[in-house]
């Protein structure tokens, strides 16, 4: 599945663009990939939307702010949660990995790599801070699910890691 | 209700993420330290998060108006049907990871066969809780070995908590009516199948612990009846306490 499955009604686009997601603020719904179809039909706008990771609750709050933002546009809408597919960080655009960057939390590798670096201890994750790839894993897990803990040993900078989800 | 093995089904796998994640919540600022506190309440959160799922579906089975907080929080105890490991108290971090290890070992296993159930909620919801799981397993199994191999000490400790712990671990592989009807109707996974495997792989991680596989035959069952341990009670007083002290009230 790629990003091109989405159905997604163009007038509809700038107005979900502005969602963002609560706990990245400098990352949109749309460029985290997170917003699967979101149709006018009649008077109501259809949005599905997918879990990043199940325990996420961002997705509570995402929904409500889809409504809210679509309500001010003007339309009614209503909101299914889906999981079929699976949401990966592959549907995360280049926009908005580089949102991620400049936020302070690297990107996600291949699966590949990031198997690499959070089995075998490989260094391979960019500092978001000096961009050194002299980095080690402190924990498998970060502030948010979604999330591991780094540090730089060049520049000694703690960072997050957005683990590959595939 | 039309479904019921369906439903007892669903109950039957969610009841074990449930308990499980009221358990790991407990650590919440109590960790032994912060990266094993964070990790051990994100994986909590993940299960809290497939239980939702479950719930939800379950819900719209019974049909009758049940939501999922419904069905999470006002059952008595016999009516949970987790198994006996899972409700097991976070006696130390070695009967933490112990329990963590036992259970990720056949939660990853059961989901990968879930995945190919032709239901299309339930494998869509396998799909997305196999990836975070495989999370879960990598974090239990890499603490098993760094214990297991670690001082004197926490290998003691470790070897305490399986050798205390495996006794519920055959449970894990038991069928009730629900999951004999739903294997029949091919829906469900046979978890006898993967008896063999489990066992293999936690054997396998537990050499590399150089932690003594227990050679016990004496086996616990009955949660998955409604029979529980006293524990179960203590974790449903305070999972439940919001709901029973004002009923109805909504977050
Ligand atoms: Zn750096």
């Amino acid at each position: 599945m790629t990003a091109t499955d989405q159905h997604i009604d163009d007038v509809l686009i700038p107005i979900l663009e502005k969602v963002s997601d609560p706990e990245i603020p400098v990352l949109s719904i749309m460029d985290m990939g997170v917003v699967r179809s979101a149709v006018i039909a009649d008077d109501l706008v259809k949005v599905e939307i997918t879990p990043t990771y199940s325990g996420c609750p961002a997705m509570d709050v995402i929904g409500d702010d889809i409504k809210k933002a679509l309500k001010e546009a003007g339309y009614k809408s209503e909101i299914d949660l889906i999981l079929h597919p699976a949401w990966t960080t592959d549907w995360i655009t280049p926009r908005g990995r580089k949102a991620l960057e400049d936020y302070g939390i690297a990107a996600p590798l291949e699966a590949e790599a990031d198997k690499a670096v959070l089995l075998d201890g490989k260094r391979l994750v960019k500092c978001t801070n000096c961009g050194s790839t002299n980095t080690r894993l402190v924990s498998q897990f970060g502030s948010t699910a979604c999330k591991a803990q780094f540090q730089c040993d060049d520049c000694q900078e703690p960072f997050d890691y957005f683990k590959c989800l595939k | 209700m039309k479904n019921e093995n369906l439903y007892n089904y669903i109950l039957g796998i969610a009841d074990n993420s449930l308990i499980l994640g009221q358990r790991l919540g407990e650590l919440c600022g109590h960790g032994p330290n912060l990266e094993t506190d964070i990790a051990c309440t994100n994986i909590s959160l993940d299960l809290f998060g497939q239980v939702r799922s479950y719930f939800q579906y379950a819900g719209k089975i019974a049909g009758d108006g049940r939501s999922e907080d419904d069905i999470s929080m006002l059952r008595k105890e016999h009516e949970y049907k987790n198994v006996l490991l899972v409700e097991q108290p976070n006696t130390n971090f070695a009967y933490i990871i112990v329990r963590q290890f036992l259970f990720d070992a056949y939660h990853l296993a059961f989901l990968r066969e879930l995945q190919k159930s032709p239901d299309l909620t339930l494998s869509a919801i396998a799909n997305k809780c196999v990836k975070e799981v495989s999370y879960h397993e990598r974090f239990s199994s890499d603490w098993v070995r760094r214990l297991g191999d670690g001082t004197d000490e926490s290998r003691e400790k470790m070897q305490e908590a399986i050798n205390d712990l495996w006794m519920y671990t055959d449970e894990l592989f038991h069928q009730m009516e629900a999951d004999k009807a739903m294997v029949a109707e091919g829906i469900g996974v046979d978890v006898t199948t993967l008896k063999e495997g489990y066992y293999a792989y936690v054997k396998e991680v537990l050499e590399e612990a150089t932690i003594e596989v227990p050679e016990s035959k004496y086996f616990q069952k009955g949660g998955k009846h409604g029979v529980h341990t006293e524990h179960l009670g203590y974790i449903l007083a305070e999972l439940q306490y919001m709901q029973r002290t004002y009923p109805n009230m909504e977050w």
